[in-house]
Order: C-alpha cells, then structure tokens, then sequence
C-alpha cells in the first residue's frame, strides 16, 4: 500500500516540498471516501480540515434563498478543498457535496497549525502555498464576475 | 480563369445561398445549412468566415463552421438586427453570401504536434472546421485535447457532438460552465482553468482559442504558464467589420485589418494590440 506521503507528493500544492516536509503534512492526514450526494462539510461548520481530491468531483454550493443550492465551483483530482482552516473564526462558507464516489486526502487544521507554530520555515512554506491556490482562485473568480458570456460574443 | 476584376466584383456581390436545414443549438443561437441556388459549393480553410447578408437587413460576418466538401454551415448567435433576421431564416430563404475571407487556423503548422483547441460560448462553431481536420487527419496530429467552456449547461452548443467526441479514445474533452444550474453533474469553472490539467506535452503543442476576448486573454496566460511558447497559440479576434476585403478600413486594430489579415492571430503578433478598446 502507498503511504500517505507518496500519494500526495504529485498533488499541485505540496510538488516540490522536502520529504521532511511532505512527512510532516502527510501525519497530519488520513484518506476518506464519500458516496455520492454525501455532503463534506456544510457552510457554518467548524472548519478543521482541509481536503485533497484524488478521485471524483466535489460541489462548492452555497445557498441562495428562492434560489436554493448554487454550485459556484467544483473542485477535481489533484485539487484542495478548503483554506477556512487557516483563519480564525475557522468556519466553512460553503456548503460542499460529493458528486458521485469521492475518494480524497483529509488534512487536520488542529495538528498542522501545531507543526507550523513550531517549525516557522514549514509552516511558511505551506502558508505561501495555500496563498497561491488562493491567487488562482480569487483570478477565475475576477474572470466569472466579468460574466464574459454576457452580451455580444 | 476569373480575371482580377471579377473575382473582386465576386468578393463584393454576394451570391445567392438558400437555407436547407435549421436547428436550434440553444435560447438564442441556431445553426443553419446553407446551399448555393447556383454554382459551386463555397470551399474554405478551417477559420475562415463569410459575410452573410440578410436581404433588407444587412450584413455580418459568420465564421463557417462545417466540414469542407459538405454545405455551408453557420451557427449564428442573435444580438441584434442582423443576426437576429439570419436566424429566424428557415429552410427555403435565401440569403446572400461573399467570402470566404480571412486566414485560418494553423492546421497545417500542427502538424505532428499536440493540439489544444479553447472555446468559449459560441467560440466552438468557428473551431470546429479545424477539429474535424485534426480528426480527419489524426495520427497525423500528437494528443488532441478540447476545452470547452459556457455560461450555462443550456448555453453549451453542438452538446450531442461534443458528448459524441468525449467518447472517442483518441481525443480528449472537457467541458466547464460558469454556472452550474439544473442537473448538471460537471464541472463549474471558468474554461482558462482547465488548461492547467489539460494532457498535452507544452513544449510540442499548437493552442487554438475563440470565444470572449476576455476570456481569451485569460486562456493565453493559462497556455503561456504552462509553458506553451507565445508564437504557437492562435486567437480569433472577431471585432466587427464590414467590406471584409481589407477596403473600408472598418475593422483596423493598429496596423493590420482584422478581415484581411485576420479574423486569427498569432499571440505574439496581437498581444499589444488586444488592450485596444473599441474599433
Ligand atoms: C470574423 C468574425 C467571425 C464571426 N463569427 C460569428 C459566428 O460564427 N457566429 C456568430 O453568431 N457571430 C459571429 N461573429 C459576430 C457577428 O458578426 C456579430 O454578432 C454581428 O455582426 C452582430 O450584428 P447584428 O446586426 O446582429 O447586431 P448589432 O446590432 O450590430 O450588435 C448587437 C450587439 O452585439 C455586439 N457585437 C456586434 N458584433 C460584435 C462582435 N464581433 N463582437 C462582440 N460583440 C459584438 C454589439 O456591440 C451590440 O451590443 C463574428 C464576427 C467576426 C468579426
């Protein structure tokens, strides 16, 4: 069986971390499975975790009255779920849900806060990780707030 | 042989094409199938567009989206007067037709490479000559990846083709909506995104993207971090014109005229160009 740490060293966010490094996040992790219309978390919980997808789909939705549940994105293999760990008041704000069989990576927030506290270089590392997903994200956002399919072409 | 003066009284007079079959593609888009009332069929190079008229209305310029050697096919999204007319055309008008103009896609120069094809809405129709050339050729080509984007699921056109390609071993497809609405089980994204995750070797790999100039812009980034080299991704930039023959000057973006040296770019040709704003 492949252990925790080399299953994720492939993932996007940890390619290129050290060993030592990946060791660290990797004991702070267990695998998971969802079947599908599972929900992970829902928008309000406490938000101790993060996830790595390593098989399916997940749906980011969040509720809009009249409107019901809105899938603002979904999140695929190789993919993190999740940054609401890093921050206080430590709570989701959306809802996500399986879509079919999901098999992912779960992080605990409690346990890798601690090893960031102690060793400042990793948890700069992962810290400037986390940041650059949150780039990504917050351009395709920009992007879909423009409505680019609005009018004309 | 045509003499010069006639194959420009040609470009400038359109000729007559009726409409042969229409289909609905979505709320506001249809695709229509077009025979000329006389004469040869139009050939044309993946990428090209004609100038199509609307008798009484007027004329816009529609990329040609079928396959060579079959009739002439438009998918026409309605915004306003024109393309409106265009669309409600059903089988048996007429409409007029001059072209085709422009310079294609790079299908030629793809060869034995990868191939990334990026739409964007209604940037799939004027790329879809060039898919059915990587596909007609295709171990000529190396992987052959489709990225498709829309607003909506219901804003998704040629949906049972794109379906059809996904099931094919030797290309690969994924498809992205801004907004995922109804029982939409795919993927919520704006399209640029998938590029990242996309199979294709950047180094040995030709880009070939249509839809919203901004989403374009977005796409090219997404290409160029992936290591894609500028001079190997082509843009269509549908700016409105109106001779279509590099005359009237109407669709000039800096140096060049969109209609005679365009409606594709390489990127590196029209990067500084694509911060003009309006022609
Ligand atoms: C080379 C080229 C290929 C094209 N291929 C297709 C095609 O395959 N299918 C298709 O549906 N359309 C295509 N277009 C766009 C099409 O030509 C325009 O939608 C059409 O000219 C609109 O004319 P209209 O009289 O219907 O609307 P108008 O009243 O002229 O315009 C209605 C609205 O659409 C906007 N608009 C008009 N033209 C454009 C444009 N080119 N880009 C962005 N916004 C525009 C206007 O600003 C206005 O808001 C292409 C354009 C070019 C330049």
């Amino acid at each position: 069986m492949r252990t925790i740490d080399t299953l994720i060293h492939d993932v996007p966010i940890f390619q290129g971390m050290s060993q030592e490094a990946l060791e660290l996040v990797s004991g702070c992790a267990t695998n998971i499975r969802f079947s599908d219309g599972e929900v992970l978390f829902r928008e309000g919980d406490e938000a101790d975790v993060f996830y790595v997808i390593r098989h399916g789909r997940v749906a980011l939705d969040m509720f809009v009255p009249a409107r019901g549940p809105v899938t603002i994105e979904t999140v695929d293999p190789g993919e993190v779920i999740g940054w609401s760990w890093l921050f206080a008041p430590y709570r989701w704000h959306f809802d996500a849900k399986a879509l079919g069989l999901v098999r992912a990576t779960v992080f605990g927030a409690a346990c890798l806060r601690e090893k960031c506290e102690q060793d400042p270089a990793f948890g700069y590392d992962l810290m400037s990780r986390f940041a650059q997903v949150l780039i990504e994200r917050l351009q395709w956002t920009r992007l879909r707030l423009l409505d680019m399919y609005g009018d004309g072409r | 042989m045509a003499t010069a003066a006639e194959t420009l009284s040609g470009a400038m007079a359109p000729r007559p094409f009726r409409v042969v079959r229409r289909q609905r593609e979505t709320g506001d888009t249809w695709t229509l199938e077009l025979e000329p009332v006389n004469g040869e069929p139009l050939d044309f190079v993946p990428g090209q567009f004609t100038m199509l008229y609307a008798f009484g209305v007027g004329e816009v310029p529609i990329s040609i989206c079928g396959e060579r050697g079959g009739p002439l096919v438009h998918t026409v999204r309605a915004v306003g007067a024109v393309s409106e007319a265009i669309c409600a055309s059903r089988p048996g008008a007429v409409l007029g037709v001059r072209g085709p103009f422009g310079r294609g896609w790079p299908v030629e120069e793809a060869l034995g490479l990868d191939v990334v094809v990026v739409a964007g809405g209604i940037g799939l129709p004027p790329l879809r000559p060039a898919l059915y050339e990587c596909l007609r050729r295709r171990s000529e080509y190396g992987d052959v990846v489709l990225l498709y984007g829309s607003r909506t699921p219901a804003d998704l056109v040629y949906r049972r083709e794109v379906e059809a390609w996904r099931s094919r071993f030797d290309l690969e497809v994924d498809v992205t909506v801004d907004r995922g609405e109804g029982d939409w089980r795919g993927k919520v994204g704006v399209v640029p995104k998938l590029i990242g995750s996309a199979r294709f070797d950047p180094g040995a790999a030709v880009a070939m993207v249509c839809g919203p100039e901004i989403m374009m812009r977005f796409a090219a980034e997404a290409l160029l971090a992936r290591g894609v080299p500028e001079d190997r991704i082509y843009l269509s930039m549908e700016r409105n014109m109106q001779c279509g023959l590099g005359h009237c000057g109407h669709c000039q973006l800096g140096p060049t005229l969109i209609c005679r040296d365009g409606p594709i770019y390489r990127f590196d040709e029209i990067e500084p160009l694509m911060k003009v704003r309006e022609l």
